[in-house]
């Protein structure tokens, strides 16, 4: 499926400072140098408080956590959570329609969603409130079929249910989470066959469902304030095991706003000639400029280049026999001088060549 | 039919006090310091002779896994990962244990991670599980509060930090080692093997992947001994196990019984039979999506285990999500809706899976139909055969089997629909 980012983007995106606490604290679940292994958590976040994954979010994120954009978009667009698109005010449904659930009347849920919201999936409804889609197995099959609306599941769905459901939703109500046809959980819906002894008549609800009337935040777009932040793996951690190896430093992504700091202050790239050292041998007599009859072929020199005869005519060497009367001292500095080809000229044995040249 | 007493998840269905205080009730949390006390050695070694098969899909031997990872540490940590990314289609047996048992896998993290080593356990849930993971993130909070995971866990003298992370609705975040890139924070692509997990896994450190159930099981497995749990089961197939049955039953049930239970039991004493009664039974998927499905008539005396449903059905134990459908089921749309599953859930790395799932998934669409020839069938056959064993993790294998389990018992009803198809439109063209 073709994912991409939607062509109406706003212009920023900042967590709401509770959402910032909870996001920081996740970041320190993953050892040192590892934090891009928040990424998921972190974007999902930012998509339960705005209801969609924007741009400006997903590079928000990516910035937090030091990567290129390029890797927030790659995860954004590979896991199918994601919400690239707008989505409806109130919800957005998602229909289990894999073959479990199809089988027990996915496709009447569908229809409902059809009728209801809009024709295709991720379009939003005329009133702007729902969206819904068709979505892979949510790992509910005992309590086949089923929706997921916000954060919650509605199981043991039927049409006409799922349809009163969204009158609920649009009326602003909140309606019971989990089956919808009397049963607790995934027990056997005529009453449990094992584990009779394993009951309180105290609990009503069963833990998904008893979550979401706690908090009550099944519809709710997040902002953090809901529960509060308990970070025991930060508060209580041991901590003591060895650390992993530290990934191999990749060069700082060239983000818009990090691309402002001037790249070139700190190239102070001298372009004044290299000043021959004196440390090395003892310099011999150069030339200003080749004698009358012109400069020999310095070229013909095994190992000289025209770069190579350039360079040695700048340093004022023009003739064979130039070469051929370097003492040892002298070959030494030339081979120390040689900027780019520092001992080519002890390496190619050029005196040698120069003195046959010369004769 | 196993008893109340020999179950592990004594609050499956969550009926019962959900805390910490109401799982030690039951039992959890146990003397689990003790446990940890008798060594590495010995816990392997009795998860060896418990006979427990991981219970995400593979059936791999559980100590045999953990006994891969090194003794002595190079210097690297190593880590515990759980696999609760629970999204083969059928499958909802995790979701239990996560939301209404979770101290079972809190306890089990804990002596795993002692057992392989590690200091640290992640516990990669999938997104979708927004109150599981909330419900579990308690659980957690709680043992960190009572002190049974963090310094000196549970007064056993060893550090252990549990993570609670989670995905975003990616199936392919299910195979191990896309887990594991998952985790790291990228798209959830399998890795080559070798290197395996227990070599180079997580972070580049020696790592296991086990399934949550897997895990879960290991405290009651340790406390009650190895004997008690191969106690159950035939050989090479021992213990207990979830069954999570949905479709065309009377009563879709997660339930846990005895491995090698018969189906025939299974259903009566759970399911409240089957819709219709045994007559209207047409064809079961015995083990989630990935195994081929098997005709109604031969299922009713099956065994529920690894080596029965393989060596005697061509199918699988999977992760024992039982979808029973009935004659008023249209079996190739059934299969055909699995096409488009696979094809969704493809990560695109490889070719064969990649292209191959979806040229599938179109001619299964034509089969539904009826608009395809006989030859068809054949050709569907091969491709199914081109992509199995030509990719770098099990998808591939996965996409293609439902489509032989298909194709190998319900040939007949795809060639009457093709022929019936064929037929009509000539009938009209005499008139």
């Amino acid at each position: 499926m073709l994912r991409r980012l939607h062509s109406e983007q706003p212009d920023s995106f900042a967590f709401t400072a509770d959402n910032q606490a909870w996001a920081e604290a996740q970041i320190k679940k993953y050892p040192e140098g590892r934090q891009a292994s928040a990424i998921i958590p972190l974007l999902w976040r930012a998509q339960e408080q705005e209801g969609w994954l924007s741009r400006p979010a997903i590079e928000h994120v990516s910035d937090m956590l030091d990567l290129a954009f390029i890797r927030g978009l790659e995860v954004a667009s590979f896991y199918f959570m994601f919400q690239l698109q707008p989505v409806g005010k109130i919800a957005h449904i998602q229909i289990c329609g894999t073959t479990s659930c199809m089988i027990c009347g996915a496709e009447d849920l569908v229809a409902v969603c059809q009728e209801k919201i809009a024709p295709k999936a991720h379009q939003i409804s005329v009133d702007g409130n729902f969206s819904w889609e068709e979505v892979e197995c949510l790992g509910a099959c005992a309590n086949a079929p089923m929706a997921q609306i916000g954060k919650d599941y509605f199981e043991d769905l039927t049409a006409e249910r799922l349809g009163t459901l969204l009158d609920e939703l649009a009326a602003g109500k909140t309606p019971q989470v989990g089956p919808q046809n009397g049963r607790f959980a995934a027990e056997p819906a005529g009453g449990i066959t094992s584990l009779t002894d394993f009951v309180n008549a105290k609990i009503k609800l069963n833990a998904s469902a008893q979550l979401a009337h706690d908090i009550g935040d099944s519809v709710k777009r997040i902002d953090g304030t809901e529960v509060p932040l308990l970070t025991p793996w930060i508060d209580k951690a041991a901590n003591s095991g060895a650390k992993p190896p530290k990934p191999a430093a990749r060069p700082k992504p060239a983000n818009a706003q990090k691309a402002a700091v001037k790249p070139a202050a700190t190239k102070a790239k001298s372009t004044a000639k290299p000043k021959a050292s004196d440390d090395a041998g003892k310099k011999p007599r150069t030339m200003k400029a080749p004698r009358k009859a012109g400069a020999d072929d310095l070229k013909l020199i095994k190992g000289v280049g025209p770069k190579l005869e350039k360079l040695l005519n700048e340093m004022g060497f023009f003739h064979y026999d130039q070469i051929a009367k370097w003492a040892p001292a002298e070959l030494a500095w030339v081979d120390a001088n040689l900027e780019g080809f520092i001992g080519r000229a002890s390496r190619d044995n050029w005196i040698d060549q120069a003195k046959s040249l010369a004769s | 039919m196993l008893q109340d007493k020999d179950r592990i998840f004594t609050n499956i269905y969550g009926m019962h006090d959900r805390t910490l205080k109401g799982a030690q009730q039951r039992g959890h949390w146990d003397g689990t310091g003790a446990l940890i006390k008798k060594g590495r050695d010995w816990i392997i070694d009795e998860m060896k002779s418990s006979g427990l098969r991981g219970r995400g899909g593979a059936g791999f031997p559980t100590g045999l896994k953990w006994s891969f990872m090194p003794k002595e540490s190079d210097g690297r940590p190593s880590y515990l990962v759980v696999n609760a990314d629970e999204s083969e289609p059928g499958t909802c047996k995790d979701r239990e244990i996560m939301r209404h048992d979770p101290h079972t896998l809190i306890e089990g993290c804990l002596i795993a991670s002692f057992a392989m080593n590690a200091n640290a356990c992640y516990i990669y849930i999938r997104g979708e599980y927004i109150r599981e993971k909330e419900a579990l993130q308690a659980a957690i909070d709680e043992a960190y509060e009572a002190g049974l995971v963090g310094k000196n866990a549970a007064k056993s003298g060893w550090d252990f930090d549990i993570y609670l992370h989670h995905g975003a609705g990616a199936y392919i975040c299910g195979e191990e080692t896309a887990l594991l890139e998952s985790l790291e924070g990228k798209k959830g692509m399998p890795r080559m093997k070798p290197p395996f997990p227990a070599g180079a896994g997580l972070y580049g450190c020696p790592t296991t992947v086990n399934n949550v159930e897997s895990i879960a099981v290991v405290p009651t497995i340790l406390r009650r001994g190895a004997s008690w749990f191969s106690g159950f089961g035939r050989d090479n197939n021992k213990g207990t196990k979830l069954f999570a049955i949905s479709g065309h039953v009377n009563q879709p049930c997660v339930v846990e019984e005895a491995m090698s239970i018969t189906f025939e039991e299974l259903i009566e004493k759970h399911c409240g039979g089957i819709r219709g009664g045994w007559d209207n039974l047409k064809a079961v998927i015995p083990g989630g999506s990935s195994v081929p499905c098997v005709r109604g008539e031969n299922m009713r005396d099956a065994i529920m285990d690894f080596d029965y449903l393989r060596g005697e059905l061509g199918s699988g134990l999977g992760t024992a999500a039982v979808i029973v459908m009935d004659q008023s089921t249209d079996i190739i749309k059934a299969i055909w809706r699995l096409s488009k599953f696979y094809k969704h859930e493809s990560c695109g790395q490889c070719t064969p899976c990649r292209e191959g799932t979806g040229w599938m998934m179109r001619v299964m669409e034509r089969l539904v139909t009826g608009e395809a020839t006989p030859e068809e069938i054949d050709m569907l056959w091969d491709v199914t055969k081109q992509v199995e064993g030509h990719t770098i993790c099990a998808l591939g294998d996965a996409a293609a089997w439902p489509i032989q389990g298909l194709i190998r018992n319900f040939r007949d009803e795809i060639e009457d629909r093709i022929k019936h198809k064929r037929v009509r439109p000539a009938a009209v063209a005499a008139e």
